[in-house]
């Protein structure tokens, strides 16, 4: 089993870590026309928008209770009240989360109660659905945050069956799939594809690849996310042929929907590579009682085609990752199942799947413990999110992007990696990485007796003159 | 300017080469597969025929002289799909690697402007990049409607003085094997005997050490494998003149005619080359290869051997010693895990035998290899190495590979590049030897390389994912249990 080395140093140096808060508002912004309005002064809301604004690229709807230094010392409650009644006045939104920060959890802050007060002195807005989640930032990470906001969601919104008189399979096509933070839209778009390609209806909760997908819409502004789940969906759930869970990080979410509603559900830890994927395609094939359609079998035979090609490059490749427990689990599973190494994984806080990840070790830490440990272990390259440049260019070995944020690059966002395709061009990329690398190159050597001049840079081959027939500087 | 017309052949009166001159090409006396069934040199059969034209044979073997201008007269399809892809490398220059071709157009053919479109484009290429000599590839097209090439090269190199050679390679002349022939009389002919070597430079003399000269035929220095080997040749006091062609200076190869010993490294394929240096200046030469840690040695203890400098001799024996222990110890990790194996060797250029000891040295049995390019003293060695009961392969058919593999239940397929996809088709775990290979295995250290591969793509994870069924075709299992 995988070691697990706690956080031993004081100082974060380069963190890794994203908070829970702002994990638990991209949840939110995966329900249409919702809005997340952050329980805590108005920086941990700003801070929040701009690492999201950056990494897709988009408006990002990001509300704040604005705590001051008078409710901060005398209570802050009526900051709560007052914010949902703006936002429900103002946006009438389909649903507003409340996730709590350090400020207000430390503070003590009693979001429910207030949630509660707010019913009672607003009834006009009952039919708006308020999620309170307590997500402070000094415990978890993005993950964590995502996954806390995904079961508040299910715990407040979804009718448990003997109320609502829901019954398992009764929507025979239906398929609920929770999905945790790792998966980027481009997954799940991905993803959706997969489970129609069997005759099923996915209801994605929370659906990013609907809201944050990077579409440009009919609509020239809107306060609030431009699509993502139908909150009303959440009704639907109990009566659903089964739920699909893919993300460790979800199985608390997971066990109470299961409660909820009876239905039964397929938990998949991640769907990079073969044999995940085999698996996630054989619980479709179980619960629509349709056979694999020839597309998906063609994807297949494809990425086994890129594994034989790509194992070349990636066969005892040495890797180091830092990411969120599911991500680092998933990309330490496939990079083993390609016969690369994981030799220095870190996550910003711990969690029970990193146990199960393909690593001697796990450590909880930031991108300088990673940079430390892929130097110890002479990693060839490296997997983690934007912070990771200056890392990469100090150790000298490429990165490859992966997690939050994004923000040098475009379209991270919508990079797909799960699903037969994904792997396949993750298969791709990673090789096309290890081969910048000149892997076994042999460096020039001069004969102490060479007849060779002397070469020199500066008479590199450029066309010296530009000559009608040819020549042009490119 | 050169200083000497060739001075082997002093004739450059033929215009184009005649059926005579390919037949002289292809009879080679010093061949021992002159003597026997020449499969080697065998006639293409139309319909069935795998394998490059006599321009891809000459262009391949003189492209790694790396300060040429080499310009590829013809249509599109000669220079255009053949360009910088050659694993080959350079310690400096990289003109090789910049595709030049005369580009000729339908009007060029059919008005005959194809010589004034030559002359033009050597001057760009002069203009340009300052070649320190300009080769020209003759090809099918201009070879039919009757371009002088000669004509054109002697003319461009009167008028700007840098030296333009004519190789005359259409590809109707016949296999890449004549092209590699052609390549080397080219050089012969034009280049060779054309400079006087540079003297030894005086920082590079040791005391005691007497400097001798030789030259490597057929060494390409792909993937820089070269450079494994040139550090012991320093090391021993030999002064390559010349590589034909792997990392060349046009300088050098001006040069090699004064060579003590040539090495033809690892393939016939430019034996006139050493046969006419020997007639011609009494060269004394050698096949050798420095692929496995026995033939490296045996290649540097042949050097010595004709050179016949008792102490070069005794330093080459120190320094085997030397490295032999220093490579073993370095093997040792990999010879764990590849102890054992199987392998199904198919080599096209490289010589079986040399390869077959290296893996036998890994531990490795070969099963099988092929040997269509073998003469009957390879065929000797290699029953000697691998027993009687070696399965010799004259046609290496993709089918007849993966039947061998199957039958016998291999690990792996070592053979050149265009049979990889083949081999992974098959879900086989495979090595790529030939030429446009990414990793150098000459030399003792090279061998570590070689093993570092065998064992990547033998031990990887993958091989079981790829060969299997997916669940929803194994009723047996169901998906819930294997998810959970």
């Amino acid at each position: 089993m995988t070691e697990i080395i706690k956080r031993k140093k004081a100082l974060s140096v380069s963190p890794l870590k994203a908070s829970q808060t702002i994990g638990a508002a991209l949840a939110f912004l995966g329900f249409y026309r919702a809005m997340p309005m952050l329980h805590g002064s108005q920086g941990c809301t700003a801070f929040g928008k701009v690492f999201f604004v950056r990494h897709f690229r988009e408006p990002v709807p990001l509300q704040t209770t604005a705590m001051d230094q008078v409710t901060t010392v005398l209570g802050s409650e009526d900051s709560v009240v007052e914010g949902l009644k703006v936002i429900a006045e103002k946006n009438q939104p389909a649903l507003i989360g409340v996730p709590t920060t350090g400020l207000s959890e430390t503070q003590g802050s009693d979001v429910v109660m207030a949630t509660k007060q707010f019913r009672q002195k607003y009834p006009e807005f009952d039919a708006i659905p308020v999620v309170p989640v307590s997500t402070p930032d000094y415990s978890g990470c993005l993950e964590t945050g995502f996954a806390k906001a995904v079961e508040a969601i299910i715990r407040t919104l979804v009718p448990p069956a003997d109320q609502a008189g829901s019954q398992p399979g009764r929507r025979r096509h239906q398929v609920n799939i929770l999905v945790g933070s790792s998966l980027t839209p481009g997954d799940l778009e991905e993803l959706k594809d997969m489970v129609e390609a069997f005759g099923l209806r996915p209801v994605v909760i929370p659906d990013l690849s609907d809201s944050l997908d990077g579409h440009l819409g009919e609509d020239e502004f809107s306060p609030l996310t431009i699509g993502g789940t139908d909150v009303g969906e959440l009704n639907t759930l109990g009566d659903a042929a089964a739920t699909l869970v893919i993300g460790p990080s979800l199985n608390k979410a997971a066990d109470s929907l299961k409660e909820l509603t009876g239905v039964p559900d397929f938990r998949f830890a991640h769907l990079i590579g073969l044999e995940a994927v085999d698996q996630f395609l054989a619980a479709l094939h179980e619960i629509s009682g349709e056979p694999v359609p020839a597309k998906l079998e063609r994807q297949r035979a494809q990425l086994q085609d890129a594994m034989l090609d790509a194992h070349f490059m990636l066969g005892m490749a040495r890797v180091a990752i830092a990411a969120d427990p599911d991500l680092l689990l998933a990309l330490s599973d496939w990079l083993s199942s390609m016969g690369a190494e994981t030799v220095a994984a870190v996550a910003p806080s711990n969690a029970p799947s990193l146990k199960r990840v393909a690593a001697a070790q796990v450590k909880i830490g930031d991108l300088e413990d990673l940079e430390l440990l892929a130097k110890a272990h002479q990693a060839e390259v490296l997997i983690t999110n934007s912070h990771g440049v200056e890392t990469s260019l100090r150790l000298g070995i490429p990165l490859l992007r992966a997690g939050f944020p994004q923000y040098d690059t475009l379209g991270g966002y919508q990079k797909t990696w799960i699903g037969y395709r994904g792997t396949r061009q993750i298969c791709f990329d990673l090789a096309n990485i290890m081969l910048t690398l000149e892997k076994g190159e042999i460096h020039p050597y001069r004969s102490i007796y060479a007849q060779k001049p002397e070469y020199q840079e500066a008479e590199q081959h450029a066309p010296t003159t530009a000559t009608p027939a040819g020549g042009l500087q490119h | 300017m050169r200083f000497a017309q060739g001075v082997l052949t002093p004739s450059r009166q033929t215009r184009k080469m005649k059926q005579k001159d390919i037949a002289a090409l292809l009879d080679e006396p010093a061949c021992s597969h002159n003597k026997k069934s020449k499969s080697g040199c065998a006639k293409p059969k139309p319909g069935a025929t795998a394998g490059g034209c006599a321009f891809d044979g000459a262009q391949i073997a003189l492209l790694p002289i790396a300060d040429v201008a080499h310009i590829v007269h013809g249509s599109i399809a000669c220079a255009g799909s053949s360009w910088d892809n050659r694993g080959t490398r350079s310690s400096g220059p990289r003109l090789f690697k910049i595709g030049m071709t005369t580009d000729m157009t339908e009007q060029d053919v059919i008005m005959g402007r194809g010589e004034k479109r030559l002359f033009h484009s050597i001057k760009q290429a002069i203009d340009s990049y300052s070649p320190a000599a300009v080769f020209v590839y003759n090809t099918c097209v201009p070879a039919l409607i009757g371009d002088d090439v000669e004509a054109v090269c002697k003319a461009a190199e009167e008028r700007w003085g840098t030296p333009v050679v004519p190789v005359d390679s259409a590809g109707f002349y016949g296999t890449k094997n004549l092209g590699n022939r052609i390549a080397g009389e080219t050089m012969v002919k034009y280049v060779c005997g054309t400079r006087e070597p540079d003297p030894l430079p005086a920082t590079a003399q040791r005391p005691g050490i007497k400097v001798h000269d030789i030259t490597l035929t057929g060494e390409y220095n792909i993937a820089g494998e070269l450079w494994h080997v040139l550090p012991l040749l320093d090391e021993l006091g030999l002064r390559v003149l010349c590589t034909l062609s792997g990392d060349a200076r046009y300088r050098e190869v001006q040069t090699m005619h004064r060579s003590e010993v040539n090495m033809m490294v690892c393939s016939k394929a430019m034996i006139n080359v050493a046969r006419k240096l020997e007639d011609a200046f009494g060269t004394p030469w050698f096949e050798g290869s420095f692929y496995g840690v026995g033939d490296v040695s045996q290649a540097l203890r042949d050097i010595a051997r004709l050179i016949d400098d008792p102490d070069l001799t005794a330093r080459t024996e120190a320094l085997i010693t030397r490295e032999e222990a220093r490579v073993h110890a370095a093997l040792e990790p990999w010879r764990e895990k590849l102890t054992g194996k199987k392998v199904l060797l198919y080599t096209g250029g490289v010589k079986s035998w040399s390869i077959i000891a290296a893996l036998q040295d890994l531990g490795m049995e070969v099963v099988a290899t092929g040997t269509k390019k073998s003469t009957e003293e390879d065929k000797a060695r290699i029953r000697e190495l691998m027993g009687k009961e070696a399965v010799m392969l004259e046609d290496g058919n993709p089918r007849a590979l993966i039947d061998i593999v199957r039958q016998n239940n291999v690990d792996i397929l070592i053979a050149g590049g265009r049979n990889m996809y083949t081999a992974l088709k098959a879900r086989l775990p495979f090595l790529d030897i030939n030429q446009e290979r990414e990793f150098g295995y000459a030399g003792y250290m090279g061998m570590v390389e070689l093993a570092r591969q065998l064992h990547l793509t033998i031990s990887s994870p993958i091989w079981s994912s790829v060969r299997a069924t997916p669940p929803w075709r194994n009723p047996s299992k169901s998906s819930a249990e294997a998810a959970a």
